[in-house]
């Protein structure tokens, strides 16, 4: 069964996940995205909520430990697809004050 | 409908066991017929209170956690145990974004999640002897029907 996707288009990696993201799930995500940033050429990164049903707080630190290394090497982090579960969870960690939805990005910025 | 009910389970502390414990909750309080977002309160601060367990209690070494359940009425009260190496400072490990564990991307928002999705906190530790983590929370839709 797949439970995150890859999908690498130029200079963008978009992560798709829909698993039910805990401390187990980020560990697994967190590798296998650095694995992809390490390569290099990397400029925009986006985390593809879409239908995930549960996240802890290990979310959190999966998506602001990502930004750190896109944030070091000149790159931008993007959230996306966020449904009512997730969407509390980055409103009350305060995650949106770093990283913006991307479907609300400021195009050029 | 039986109006208590008690569960108790023991797991071997893993990160993949976070997911059974949760989804075991889950299923515990369905008869109290929660919403979609209850349930969601309930699975995210066990998740939480079990992650604390595997990563700080025993620090991700060998271990046994105890999750002990009941259910009273309306109300659902969840203690989530672990013979760990305790917490020396409970205010300070519950302030929201202090974690012990940067380097491991811990959020420090564990404790802000149970305290805000749970009625009551309560958190019991003795150094180099465990934790017991005791939450409550009553169940709305249940007392709608009742």
């Amino acid at each position: 069964m797949e439970r995150f996707s890859l999908e690498r288009n130029g200079s963008t990696l978009i992560l798709h996940i829909s698993e039910e993201l805990d401390h187990h799930m980020a560990m697994q995500v967190s590798r296998t995205v650095d694995t992809q940033i390490e390569k290099g050429n990397l400029k925009t990164l986006i985390f593809d909520f879409t239908g995930m049903t549960f996240m802890d707080s290990s979310g959190i630190g999966m998506v602001m430990g990502r930004y750190r290394k896109m944030n070091f090497l000149g790159g931008q982090t993007f959230v996306s697809g966020i449904g009512d579960g997730v969407d509390r969870i980055f409103t009350m960690s305060g995650l949106y004050r770093i990283i913006p939805k991307y479907e609300e990005r400021i195009q050029g910025a | 409908m039986k109006k208590e009910n008690e569960i108790t389970f023991i797991f071997d502390s893993c990160s993949e066991n976070e997911g059974l414990a949760r989804t075991v909750l889950a299923a515990f309080i369905a008869r109290l017929d929660p919403t979609l977002g209850e349930l969601s309160d309930v699975k995210t601060a066990v998740s939480e209170a079990v992650t604390n367990a595997v990563i700080h209690g025993y620090e991700g070494k060998e271990g046994k956690i105890t999750i002990h359940s009941r259910i009273e009425g309306n109300t659902v009260s969840i203690e989530v145990s672990d013979q760990g190496v305790g917490i020396p400072d409970i205010t300070k490990a519950m302030e929201p974004l202090y974690t012990s564990k940067p380097e491991m991307e811990r959020s420090g928002m564990g404790f802000a999640f149970m305290e805000a999705f749970m009625d009551d906190l309560e958190v019991v530790s003795t150094e180099g002897e465990g934790t017991t983590v005791k939450m409550r929370k009553t169940i709305y839709s249940a007392l709608n029907l009742s």
